[in-house]
């Protein structure tokens, strides 16, 4: 898998990485157990510094989407649930705010948007169980 | 408490009488990447100067590797690499020429970093010093300050005039240079993608104070942008953590640290429902505190 990131976007450098790992796992380009660049490597092939990418692998851990072993890396960790109930659905809303969001102003109606995410999600599923 | 590279206590500078640095404080324990941003004249420099002992401080007192600045010996000046502004070589020499002048100042030369770090640069060692471009001149100063092994690094705005591959080459010398982990760099730059790579730690100068001293997340974090079309004349309304604002056509544009309900509150006051929160970016935000106000909010994390 490739990392690209971009110096003075909206989004800071350790969440494009975040993002970039949590995407792909999410789509099975990652899958449980496979091991990421070690902080140092990546820091490296990004050319930033490896704070920057500790601080990203942290998160990720925090997350719950990465795992740590030591002396060995980092690695994609079984799914399993570090929020609460009200956190998770906080999150969620989140995101469903911005999709509301657009979805107006892209001018879609309730139920269109809702037949969208369900064929996207049943489709973004069926390549994670493949 | 881990070892200080680098501490200024109370440290102020005038020319004249004219104050160009003013009461700065900060310490930087080894093992930092430190970027020191500002306008020009913002007292960067100066700070430097004073750093390294070519200038005397008129009150408070500076120190590096645990010596004060102004009694730095040969032993100390040996373990700090320093480059001034505007890389300074003599023209008529060659690249090896000048590696072999520097090297004899130094007991730990390391001439392999010398030809590794030209190499990332894309310089050969036979060429003659006027012959060369400005990207590859700042190569040269670079790297006859890195092959000294020093452990502490000090570039006075490396990055000034440098195409992209001499950036992309000078970001890689640096990071390389921090691996073993025992090392510290200060550097001040105006390039703000290259900061934002390279450092895990900003300081902000203003009118010679600092005004940020802060990690990048952090700093990132606790600004926000606010945007909305104003009915009410601006100065009637005081916003608690304002750093700056910007006015373009009808629309002002607001930069607010820690903001609370308070400042939310004050700009309700002010816009109404054209009140929008956008995405705040690093450039952002450094450029909101080179262009603030006086009496503007700063952002100081321990």
């Amino acid at each position: 898998m490739r990392y690209r990131i971009v110096a003075g976007s909206n989004v800071p450098i350790f969440r494009q990485i975040a993002d970039q790992i949590a995407r792909a796992v999410a789509t099975g380009d990652l899958k449980i157990g496979d091991s990421v660049p070690s902080v140092r490597q990546l820091a490296r092939d990004l050319v930033i510094n490896p704070n920057t990418v500790a601080k990203a692998y942290s998160d990720l851990v925090a997350n719950g989407v990465l795992e740590t072993q030591p002396g060995r890396g980092y690695f994609v960790s079984k799914r399993r649930q570090v929020f609460t109930k009200t956190e998770r659905l906080r999150r969620l809303d989140e995101t469903i705010d911005l999709l509301i969001s657009q979805s107006v102003s892209l001018d879609f109606s309730v139920s269109e948007v809702i037949d969208r995410v369900n064929e996207l999600f049943t489709q973004k599923l069926s390549v994670v169980h493949d | 408490m881990s070892k200080l590279a680098i501490e200024a206590n109370g440290l102020t500078r005038y020319f004249g009488t004219k104050p160009v640095v003013k009461e700065v404080n900060f310490s930087i324990p080894v093992g930092s990447v430190v970027g020191l941003l500002g306008l020009n004249g913002a007292g960067k420099s100066t700070i430097i100067k004073m750093l390294m002992g070519l200038l005397e401080p008129t009150r408070g007192t500076c120190s590096l590797l645990g010596v004060e600045s102004t009694s730095l010996g040969p032993d100390e000046r040996s373990r700090i690499g320093y480059t001034i502004e505007g890389h300074f070589l003599y023209s008529g020499m060659t690249v090896r020429g000048v590696e072999a002048l520097q090297a004899d100042c130094f007991p730990k030369w390391d001439s392999l970093l010398y030809q590794t770090t030209l190499q990332r640069f894309g310089i050969s060692p036979n060429e003659r010093i006027r012959n060369l471009s400005r990207g590859q001149r700042a190569g040269i100063s670079i790297a006859l300050t890195l092959s000294s092994q020093p452990e502490l690094l000090i570039l006075d705005d490396p990055s000034l005039g440098l195409d992209p591959v001499s950036r992309r080459a000078l970001n890689e010398t640096i990071l390389s240079f921090m691996e073993p982990g025992d090392r510290t760099v200060l550097l001040s730059s105006h390039m703000l993608d290259d900061i934002e790579r390279v450092t895990d730690r900003v300081m902000i100068m203003t009118e010679g104070r600092i005004v940020v001293d802060s990690s990048l997340p952090h700093f990132v974090s606790r600004l926000s942008i606010w945007t909305c079309e104003c009915s009410e004349p601006l100065d009637r309304v005081h916003i608690p953590g304002l750093v700056s604002r910007r006015q373009v056509g009808r629309q002002s544009s607001f930069v607010i640290v820690d903001v609370d309900e308070e400042a939310q509150q004050a700009l309700y006051r002010l816009g109404g429902d054209s009140v929008r929160q956008e995405e705040s970016t690093f450039d952002e935000g450094v450029m909101a505190y080179m262009s603030r106000s006086r009496s503007a909010a700063s952002l100081i994390s321990s």
